[in-house]
């Protein structure tokens, strides 16, 4: 990746969920869309205001749907090969293509590569792992960020920002605190 | 709900339920946070870990020599035979599985039905989940003798020799449903840390636990986009494991059922193993719960509350458990099969029929004459005895279906007894330490009780919609 210089975006420190939300519907209404906030738990609010709706983009069910029926069908197809013709066992005269038999593993499997898919494909589309961040650089992120204050960062690459008028806009919504980010 | 044994000064209670509380009063975010964080990033190490750790580390040890001694000798040390083919490591593996189920319900099915409450000790109970899978596979694995030899007809692989499993058998079956059941609850346990690793490495004051966390924690930064899709993947995942932790023990209960011997050869086996393991799973969680809240001093967050709930959860598996015992015995009776007949009565009054008796004492006649009673089940002392017992009785549930069908079966001239060894003693014994030890290196190094999700139930984390209605139209 390109080393990124500059300033990354304006993040303000509130104390409250709800002084969170409140920022984040104003900012979405004044037009801006380049945006994330910060919460040391999940506030479906602070996501639902800044127009992302998880269940509508359901990336996340949909790799875990692909990775169940690709599981299930791996094993089942497996099965059904070995005990047919790379090594049929006859065993008291019992059919070969003993399906019935075959569900039990197969079910296992589906859910198996269902779990991995919606475990990692969660990471995936979070685009995680990912050590670095800008917002690490911000002094008070980590001390709050994943404890017990909630951050709303308005991103640079937003059409709408000015280092002045988006400092303004924050500024006018109570923050505890409004600070650069650098790359 | 009886409201004499209440008194309402108590700050524990909730006045407007009369419930005891979940998480005591005037916690705050950051209160919860300093407390668990303290736990792990203390440079003090209680003396009293050191001593309990070398106490399970040493017990940990007897399983090591146990199986070097089994890895040079062969399955012969221990007292397996003919007709008992079957001895300690399928009751030891059972045992320890369905001790692992208690966790995954806890953290799936308790999530799927929006029980809060279960916040607080999910964590520890996958991680005990985690510790009694590894004490349980090692069973099986080791009973195979060399199980270096093993893999070929365990795991489907392209080998040289051109050989294949057979899948029709229940003992493929049990590879594939604990591997994935191992898999999904390493999965489940560590996504549902991730956040708190994250809290972790922003607290850490060494550069080395900033480090490792900061690892571990794949970066994580709260973002309420990355919430939604963890949110979303927390459900999926418990919705998995739901009915996968129903399938491994019903698995598991094949091995019995698809047998023809007397008293396995039932379809009462894999929803009465299923609530046995949840019923031996509560045991071992309050067993657990009970000393660490006290070392901890963790009563805020494990409240009388949780215990209560899982003497609850106890009783109602436990009746399930007694309805399997007196189907089983239904089952002999109206199948008119005398060897069916024969192996109820052989397991009641037969050589073998103390094991019988102390299952229904420490299954049945104890625990679930008790667990009734409030006071009781809000009694600290007596859950961690009635933990310890029902633990006892589930294994000797499983002693009673392995060995009194094994040494008495259709051939009187085939009868046998059966009487474990040193060996097996000390590979049980020992997988007890290493349970132990294992779960003392957790709670010394991660965050026992997940931090994102209590401050999810403390009264700050509501938004204020009210507010948010007044203020949002300016």
């Amino acid at each position: 990746m390109p080393v990124r210089e500059g300033i990354y975006g304006l993040l303000a420190e509130f104390d409250t969920p709800t002084e969170l939300v409140m920022a984040a519907k104003a900012s979405y209404g004044a037009g801006y869309r380049r945006m994330d906030c910060y919460t040391p738990y999940p506030v479906e609010e602070a996501a639902e205001a800044m127009g992302f709706d998880e269940p509508k983009e359901k990336g996340v069910s949909r790799v875990c749907l692909l990775g169940g029926i690709l599981g299930g069908l791996a094993m089942f197809t497996l099965e059904s090969w070995v005990s047919i013709w790379a090594y049929p066992l006859n065993i008291a005269g019992r059919g070969k293509f003993s399906w019935v038999a075959f569900i039990i593993p197969a079910y296992e499997w589906t859910i198996l590569w269902a779990g991995l898919c919606a475990g990692f494909g969660m990471l995936a589309l979070n685009r995680l792992p990912a050590p670095y961040h800008p917002l690490f650089n911000a002094p008070n992120f980590r001390n709050g960020a994943t404890s017990d204050k909630f951050f709303l960062c308005l991103e640079a690459d937003d059409p709408r920002f000015s280092v002045t008028d988006t400092r303004s806009l924050l500024e006018s919504l109570h923050p505890v605190s409004v600070i650069e980010v650098e790359h | 709900m009886a409201t004499k044994d209440i008194s309402p000064q108590n700050p524990m209670i909730d006045p407007e339920t009369g419930e005891q509380r979940v998480i005591a009063p005037g916690h705050t975010f950051r209160s919860v946070t300093e407390k668990l964080t303290r736990i792990v990033l203390t440079p003090h190490t209680p003396l009293g870990w050191f001593f309990g750790f070398a106490l399970a580390g040493s017990i940990a040890m007897m399983l090591l020599v146990a199986v070097t001694w089994l890895f040079l000798k062969g399955t012969g040390i221990w007292g397996i035979t003919m007709p008992v083919a079957w001895g300690f490591a399928i009751i030891n593996f059972v045992w320890w599985i369905g001790i692992g189920h208690a966790g995954t319900l806890i953290s799936a099915i308790l999530l799927l039905f929006k029980q809060k409450w279960r916040n607080s000790i999910n964590r520890f109970a996958e991680a005990m989940t985690l510790f009694a899978v590894v004490c349980a596979a090692m069973f099986p694995v080791i009973h195979t003798g060399r199980p270096w030899l093993a893999i070929y007809w365990l795991f489907p692989y392209p080998n040289t020799m051109n050989y294949w499993p057979q899948f029709r058998s229940p003992l493929m079956w049990d590879v594939f449903a604990v591997s994935t059941y191992a898999t999904i609850s390493v999965v489940f346990w560590y996504i549902g840390m991730i956040p708190d690793l994250g809290t972790m490495r922003d607290r850490a004051k060494s550069k080395f636990g900033r480090f490792i966390y900061g690892q571990m924690a794949l970066g994580w930064r709260g973002s309420a986009r990355h919430w939604m899709r963890y949110e979303t993947a927390s459900l999926l995942l418990a919705g998995l494991a739901t009915p996968l932790v129903l399938s491994v023990h019903t698995v598991i209960s094949f091995d019995f059922a698809v047998a023809i011997m007397p008293g396995w050869h039932t379809t009462i086996f894999p929803p009465y193993f299923v609530a046995g393991a949840i019923y031996s799973g509560f045991a071992m969680v309050l067993t657990l719960a009970i000393p660490i809240r006290k070392f901890y001093h963790l009563e805020d967050l494990i409240t009388l509350r949780h215990l209560d709930n899982c003497g609850k959860v106890m009783l109602a598996t436990g009746f399930i458990v007694a309805y399997g015992y007196m189907t089983d015995i239904a089952y002999a009776w109206y199948s008119a099969d005398k060897w069916e007949f024969f192996m109820a009565w052989n397991r009641i009054f037969g050589p073998m029929g103390w094991s019988y008796w102390i299952l229904i004492f420490s299954n049945i006649a104890f625990p679930l004459t008790t667990l009734w009673s409030r006071r009781l089940r809000q009694n600290v002392v007596y859950l961690f005895i009635v933990s310890l017992i029902v633990n006892t009785g589930m294994w000797f549930e499983r002693f009673v279906i392995v060995v009194t069908s094994l040494t008495r079966d259709y051939l009187p001239s085939s009868w046998g007894t059966y009487r474990a060894t040193r060996w097996d003693y000390m590979t049980f014994v020992g997988t007890m330490g290493l349970f132990t030890a294992l779960f003392f290196l957790f709670i010394r190094l991660l965050p026992m009780i997940p931090m994102s999700e209590i401050r999810q139930i403390l009264p700050g984390a509501k938004i204020n919609e009210a507010e948010l209605q007044h203020k949002g139209g300016d």
